[in-house]
């Protein structure tokens, strides 16, 4: 997410292919380096939907289809 | 006596001469720190709010429950149960209500009574002009950060009681709003069990 432009696609790939899998992890370093948050949705679109923040490259569940990067809260 | 003429008018064309060059400095720093090219352009680009808007809510869409997207696109704010509440079973059920770019809303779901205001921003560096997130992207960020760690969102937040920034009397409608699309929805589900046909028609929002 930023702001004026929404939705920005960072980086694509297939993390069983190594050259994929490290330009992905390189991205997702250099967002949480930039300060912000990442979250994967999780869920059933029909039942209830989720969200599950992650730290590390290691905690975004094998089959998330995305990683959602957003600016930290602050207080308003 | 001329001398003293010849000095004064020395002095005073000196301040003179050091007031037009402050004017002239300032003017010209104001001049260096105009806002670029790019961005006059961007500024003035009618539809690039629009289009970030209408992308922010596609991808809100492709992350909340169909209902949850309902609820947003007819009554504009989201709703988030507490996951504290609900774990501990220790409590009446607290749900939030998140609105754009307004405090979160935290009540009693059972009797709708307000707890409290949290307003909480998303700051963001500048880009393309604009430092604030559309409106349905700071909706998705409230709704994500509260869904996956609410603690953590609620300890960034600054904390007041009802009424300091939202309507109270606005809020407590949205609530009755939520309760009579909600009721709505257990209808359409039960005439969806006794005739799955007709349900297929009255269920026609989820594809719109």
């Amino acid at each position: 997410m930023q702001p004026g432009s929404g939705e920005v696609l960072v980086a694509e790939g297939d993390v069983n292919v190594v050259e994929d899998e490290e330009r992905l992890v390189a991205e997702f370093r250099r967002q949480l380096d930039a300060g912000l948050w990442a979250a994967v949705p999780t869920g059933d679109s029909l039942v209830r939907r989720q969200a599950q923040m992650v730290r590390s490259f290691d905690e975004v569940p094998k089959d998330a289809e995305r990683v959602i990067f957003f600016p930290r809260a602050a207080g308003g | 006596m001329e001398i003293g003429l010849g000095i004064t008018a020395l002095v005073a064309l000196a301040l003179a001469v050091d007031a037009l060059a402050h004017g002239l400095v300032a003017r010209f720093r104001r001049w260096l720190a105009r806002p670029r090219f790019e961005a006059d352009l961007a500024a003035i680009d009618p539809g690039r709010e629009r289009r970030a808007e209408r992308r922010a809510r596609e991808l809100l869409r492709s992350c909340v429950s169909e209902d949850d997207w309902q609820i947003y696109r007819r009554l504009g704010f989201l709703r988030v149960w507490s996951h504290s509440t609900h774990r501990h079973h220790d409590g009446p059920a607290v749900a939030y209500l998140i609105y754009p770019h307004r405090p979160i809303v935290s009540y009693v779901a059972q009797t709708g009574r307000l707890l409290y205001e949290y307003c909480v921003t998303f700051p963001a560096a500048e880009s393309n002009g604009s430092k604030v997130l559309p409106d349905s992207d700071d909706v998705l960020a409230k709704w994500m950060a509260l869904n996956a760690d609410e603690q953590r969102v609620l300890r960034h937040a600054n904390m007041s009681l009802p009424g300091k920034a939202l309507d109270p009397g606005a809020v407590a409608r949205n609530i009755w709003q939520l309760g009579r699309f909600e009721r709505e929805r257990m209808r359409e589900a039960a005439s969806e069990l006794v005739d799955p046909q007709r349900s297929s028609a009255a269920s026609g929002y989820r594809r719109a």
